[in-house]
């Protein structure tokens, strides 16, 4: 006994966490400072386990961060700077303020800048680490190099992100390390696989943006900033295990050369840049036949011309990294190798409904053809994808269906015709299949039905004996039942299981009982969709009987 | 114009730039001319000392000045000469006429000009002329000025002998200055300080360079133990394809429901949609919001590590030995015993086991054998039967049955008349004592027909008698009459000497239900929520056992002695190890309403319970483990109860609702003995009750009828 008696929330968890406003005071920051610090050191609030211990008692809604994370801010170096940064601007406010241009100029001069290559290695201790978390910085490189270079944000950026864009996309295809593609409303999806890593990114189709009120262009700023000194660092190591030079040299110039222009005719210059960059990837001189399975060979050997509808960025980048050769009217961008009337032409991407001027040796399809085949990772049948023809689902690659989830009949066929099968045989049998699999689940949903239906029939069975033997007591001679044993013994299983589930803990039974309402969710919805599937097939099919008539 | 003239030499200038500049408007134009040419004239009479000053154009033929000449419009004369005489107009009167004529006639009208001044008509020379023209282009008046001479430069990079000027030099020229001295004293002294940095060199460092170069992959910051890493983005599904299968597509309905529910209630973000052809694909508005989106949950988003459950739910049903194991349970039903018209409210099974006695709501007391399902008694009482039980003697034949406030002691006459004939000896063999003790329940021995039909004694309570319970020996009986408010609710009566006491002076709740233990000389009592033990021998408290329950419905001890289970009307089966502790070894909540009745076999470890929702549930239960065996469901159960007295036969009787007592058996027994008899039973009018035994087999598997 005795001793001093132990203060509330002066131990444990209530010490460990400090809340935002708290944290902001002990840096001595303003929220705009502290925000950007967060996003450059990849500090993120935590939610304690119990909050209302950590929160003093209070309920109130509070964001918190680590104690720990806080003290490890406070030794950053880039907090000098931030303050540095604040004072420059001051200084030369003050400058301009009192027209004093020769001390503005010189203060510009000094501008205070910051380099974020020590956070990147800290935050990334090791290489695969920061493989592992590209795929945000991909795709905010991607949009922040489809923006105008107008407003927004600096030029410089968007010049940045462009060009590591196009040094990404380069590696890929030199690499051919690409495996999936989904052009999907948002814009096409891409994944590579890079040194065992999976890297997903989504690159926004070619259009203007307009620009959203709700958005905070600093906040998207600053994560760019660190996006692009990562990816820069990332390109460059790439680039090193290939024993290329970073950065690639664009048509004999370096890249600082062409950078390096007088600034008079910048517009152009820069312009200029960006086809060039073009070029880079589009004619990307390095062939590592070392590199590519018999699947990263898919268009090898085969030639494309693209038209000018399709888009050409896209093709290019998944053609090139299936190994084949591309080309486009020498008019749309630079880059083109060989002219529409090349006779070794294969495939003719286009996408409109119809052409006029038709070649004999080539097949004219449709660009989803290219994506499908990616993903299916086999040269599909052409003639689903000609041109002016209804072209067939595009599926997700990404989506693995598990037992028991709504699979769509179309990856149904894909699977088949990936084993080998013929597609006219294989639809056969899956509608078979398709019956068998709905009569069972039909089965599945009428358990309770055929329990209902056996006490009736039990009921036919009784009530005549009953009546005849409302007269007199009588004892007679059973008939005896057939028993179904299979059927017997799956019921003697249920039960038995019922009687278990019965006895189980509380704590199991409400874990058991949310995983079964899950699954049961996850069933309904599934049959929901096939239903759907079923009607819409059965319209179809009526619509086309009626046309078939007419 | 050439602006370069204008630097180099002044002096031409100055005339013909005011004569350009004159010739720009009409009559002053020619007003100047003459004065010009006048000049000219003038320097060949008058040789004065102003001949090079042309500052002074003064006109000296009339000295009135530059003023508007109508102000002589009405005078004879029109000024004054040097001399200050008038000068007079000439005199002539030219009208309109005479100017058309000389318009006409005159071949110098066109150079002749009317000198406002003089008031006479001047004709032009041709000089004159040519230089009005002259002027008129816009051309130098004096023909030989050359327009284009080549400048000389006298500001040159030669240095002359001479200076421009000759002023001597200013004193600020060679003593140096003391503001700017000033001014460098302060540059100086701010660069000493560090307060002006030299422009920083551009850095030459390349941007990007091999940043993990020296990497070790085991260093790890101490910070990044507790690091959680952002999950990626979810990958998306068939629905967001620009072509999706048709099924994706939200119907008319669908649609309409995503529209009317909140942004965050919404199981997909964006509505699917289906495009013709790539081309059609438009942009999409929110990609930058979704990434912006993105961006606040990376740096904002609170994280927090969940274990997510990955069980297989197959795991989580605990392992218990399969009930076909545990055999013998009952497991089929086969009989059913009709008779009563009312709700059952209780029945007991005669220690031999041939005989079943149940009570009913409709005032009647049926008594059974149990193998036939026949009724071989029927008797009528003055009220709905609460409870009855048998006496558990096997020497005595008594069946105590309690309806409204009172309790009668029934001497059925079935089964061995020694025993029958044994058990009225000892009622009747009884002798009023010498002092009679006024009592709280009034003993009272039937007459006629009640007496015909086997009642022995009746017992009269203060109260309404919910329960009756026998002691083992089966000399006594207690009784409950539950009231919260009263000390009188349980009674314990002697039959052989007639007596009753009140065992309980002081209220302890609501007595729900009373049990003697079979073997020690223990009275349980069921309050609310608790079970009290008391030693009758040394009359005190044993023990308190805490239900965990809201309400007990009802109680049954173990044979053995060792072991209680309450029912409670929060759906709870608890229970009760004696000798480990006054809380329950285990609780149960396999039902899912209202425990209604609880009851032990005598052999077996089995125990069933009995609830509203119509089931009753047989558990296996051992030490290590409980296992539910069987569950069959009827309509609401009042009472159960085991029937164990042969070994052979397992089963366990639930009355129902309308008066049928159905016989669950466990069958493997009888089907040893390969004996299969179906017998039928005489059915009730009631609907209800026809759909109720409809629904069972009816067939009962025994070894002999």
């Amino acid at each position: 006994m005795g001793g001093l008696q132990k203060k509330k929330y002066e131990s444990g968890s209530a010490t460990n966490y400090i809340s935002r406003n708290k944290a902001r005071k002990k840096l001595s920051l303003s929220l705009a400072d502290f925000r950007r610090l967060c996003i450059l050191k990849g500090i993120y609030p935590h939610e304690p386990k119990h909050k209302k211990k950590v929160n003093k008692g209070s309920t109130a809604q509070r964001t918190f961060y680590l104690l720990k994370d806080i003290r490890f801010l406070m030794h950053e170096p880039i907090v000098g700077k931030f303050r540095e940064y604040k004072i420059f601007v001051r200084k030369l406010r003050k400058a301009y303020g009192k027209a004093e241009w020769g001390t503005a100029e010189k203060l510009r001069g000094n501008k205070p800048g910051y380099k974020l290559d020590h956070i990147i290695k800290e935050r990334y201790p090791t290489f695969i680490d920061a493989l592992r978390d590209v795929d945000d910085a991909l795709s905010m490189c991607f949009l922040f190099s489809t923006f105008p270079r107008t407003g927004k944000c600096h030029v410089q950026t968007i010049e940045l992100c462009r060009r590591l864009s196009v040094e990404w996309m380069n590696y890929i295809i030199t690499l051919r390390s690409l495996r999936k593609v989904f052009l999907s409303i948002k814009g096409i999806y891409y994944q590579a696989e890079v040194l065992g890593q999976i890297i997903t990114w989504l690159v926004p189709y070619q259009f203007a943006h307009d620009h959203p009120t709700d958005v905070d262009y600093r906040v998207m700023a600053t994560f760019t900033e660190l996006y692009t000194t990562l990816l820069g660092f990332i390109n460059f190591r790439l680039y090193q295990t290939l024993n290329l030079v970073y950065p690639p040299k664009l048509d004999g110039k370096g890249e600082e050369e062409s950078r390096a222009e007088s600034e008079e005719d910048y517009a152009m210059d820069s312009e200029r840049y960006m086809e060039v960059l073009l070029h880079l990837f589009c004619h990307s001189r390095f062939s590592h036949p070392c590199f590519g399975s018999l699947q990263e060979k898919l268009f090898e050997g085969l030639k494309f011309f693209l038209n000018r509808e399709v888009p050409r960025e896209s093709l290019a980048f998944v053609l090139r990294c299936f190994g084949a050769q591309v080309s486009w009217d020498k008019s749309l961008c630079i880059g083109s190798t060989y002219d529409v009337t090349d006779e070794t032409i294969t495939h003719h991407v286009v996408d409109r409904p119809s052409l006029e001027k038709q070649y004999i040796n080539r097949y004219y399809v449709q660009p989803q053809w290219v994506y499908d085949c990616v993903n299916a990772r086999m040269l599909l049948p052409v003639e689903d994808y000609f041109v002016g023809v209804t072209l067939p689902p595009h599926l997700s690659p990404f989506v693995e269906e598990k037992e028991g989830d709504y699979v769509p009949p179309e990856k149904l066929k894909l699977l088949a015709l990936q084993k080998g099968e013929r597609p006219e045989q294989e639809e056969e049998e899956e509608e078979e299949d398709n019956d068998d699999s709905e009569e069972e689940e039909d089965e599945d949903q009428s358990d309770d039905e055929d329990e209902l239906k056996g006490m009736e029939e039990k009921c036919r069975v009784c009530r005549p004996i009953v009546l005849f033997q409302a007269s007199s007591v009588k004892v007679t001679p059973g008939e005896a039942k057939p028993v179904n044993r299979q059927r017997a013994e799956q019921e003697a299983k249920a039960e038995e299981k019922r009687l278990a589930v019965m006895m189980m803990k509380k704590r199991d039974k409400y874990l058991y009982d949310k995983i079964m309402f899950g699954k049961k969710r996850s069933v309904r919805e599934a049959n929901k969709m096939s239903a759907k599937r079923k009607a819409l097939d059965e319209a179809s099919k009526a619509n086309k009987k009626k046309k078939l008539k007419k | 114009r050439r602006p370069n003239h204008d630097s180099t030499d002044e002096c031409p200038k100055r005339k013909p730039k005011k004569k350009q500049n004159v010739s720009a408007d009409g009559e002053n134009q020619e007003e100047k001319v003459t004065s010009g040419s006048d000049s000219g004239l003038r320097v060949s009479s008058q040789v004065d000392e102003y001949e090079q000053d042309t500052s002074d154009e003064e006109d000296i033929r009339n000295t009135v000045g530059n003023i508007p000449m109508e102000w002589y419009k009405d005078y004879p004369h029109i000024g004054y000469d040097l001399d200050g005489k008038k000068i007079f107009k000439p005199i002539r009167n030219k009208d309109e006429l005479d100017e058309f004529l000389d318009k006409m006639e005159n071949p110098d009208y066109w150079r002749t000009i009317h000198d406002k001044m003089t008031g006479t008509d001047v004709c032009l020379s041709d000089e004159q002329v040519d230089l009005v023209h002259r002027l008129q282009q816009g051309k130098f008046g004096d023909v030989n000025f050359n327009e284009y001479e080549p400048a000389i430069d006298f500001f040159s990079n030669e240095v002359m002998i001479h200076p421009v000027t000759n002023r001597p030099a200013d004193k600020r020229s060679f003593i140096p200055s003391l503001i700017e001295k000033e001014k460098v004293g302060k540059l100086v002294h701010a660069i000493k300080m560090g307060w002006i940095k030299p422009r920083r060199p551009k850095e030459t460092a390349p941007q990007y360079y091999d940043l993990w170069a020296k990497e070790d992959p085991n260093a790890i910051l101490g910070r990044h133990k507790m690091h959680i890493p952002a999950p990626k983005m979810r990958l998306p599904g068939h629905e967001e394809s620009y072509n999706p299968p048709p099924e994706y597509l939200l119907t008319d309905e669908e649609r309409q429901v995503w529209e009317q529910q909140d942004p965050d209630e919404r199981k997909l973000s964006f509505l699917p949609q289906k495009y013709l052809s790539l081309r059609a694909v438009p942009a999409f508005s929110r990609f930058i919001q979704e990434r912006f989106e993105r961006c606040l949950d990376l740096y904002l988003c609170p994280r927090q590590r969940k274990m997510r459950v990955n069980v297989n739910p197959e795991d989580l049903i605990p392992k218990l030995p399969r009930p076909r194991d545990l055999q013998p349970f009952p497991t089929l039903q086969s009989l059913v015993y009709h008779g009563h018209s009312s709700l059952i409210r209780s029945i007991s099974i005669s220690p031999s086991g041939q005989w079943l006695v149940s009570g009913s709501d409709d005032c009647t007391v049926r008594f059974w054998e149990v193998c036939t399902t026949r009724c071989l008694k029927t008797m009528e009482v003055g009220g709905p039967v609460k409870s009855v039980a048998w006496n558990p003697a096997p020497s005595i034949s008594l069946v105590a049955v309690s309806y409204g406030e009172n309790v009668i002691l029934v001497n059925p006459g079935l089964g061995d008349r020694l025993i029958c004939s044994a058990t009225d000896q000892l009622i009747s063999s009884y002798e009023e004592p010498e002092e009679v003790k006024d009592q709280q329940v009034q003993w009272a021995v039937p007459e006629g027909k009640a007496q015909e039909q086997g009642q022995r004694l009746i017992l009269t309570h203060p109260k309404a008698v919910k329960q009756v319970s026998w002691h083992g020996r089966g000399d006594y009986l207690a009784c409950v009459m539950p009231d919260d408010g009263s000390s009188l609710q349980v009674v314990i009566h002697q039959v052989s000497r007639r007596r009753t006491q009140n065992p309980f002076h002081r209220n302890k709740g609501a007595v729900q239900c009373v049990s003697f233990h079979p073997s020690r000389p223990y009275f349980l009592v069921a309050t609310q929520r608790y079970v009290r033990v008391y030693n009758l021998i040394k009359q005190e408290l044993t023990k308190k056992l805490m239900a965990n329950c809201k309400w007990i419905s009802s109680m049954a001890v173990h044979p053995g002695g060792d072991n209680v289970i309450c029912g409670s009307y929060d759906c709870r089966l608890a229970w009760f190890d004696l000798d480990l502790s006054t809380k329950p070894y285990k609780v149960l909540r396999h039902h899912k309403k209202a425990l209604r009745g609880v009851a032990y076999h005598k052999h077996y470890p089995l125990f069933a319970s009995g609830s509203d929702d119509g089931t009753v549930i047989v558990c296996h239960g051992m030490v290590y483990n409980v296992t539910a065996c069987f569950c069959f469901s009827s309509l609401a159960l009042s009472h159960i109860s085991f029937y164990s007295v042969r070994e052979w036969c397992v089963s366990i009787f639930s009355p129902q609702l309308f008066g049928l007592i159905d016989v669950y058996i466990a069958n493997h027994i009888y089907s040893n003995l390969g004996c299969i008899v179906t017998i039928t039973l005489p059915t009730l009018s009631s609907s209800q009750v026809r759909k109720a035994s409809s629904s069972f087999a009816l067939t009962l598997h025994c070894p002999k009828l």
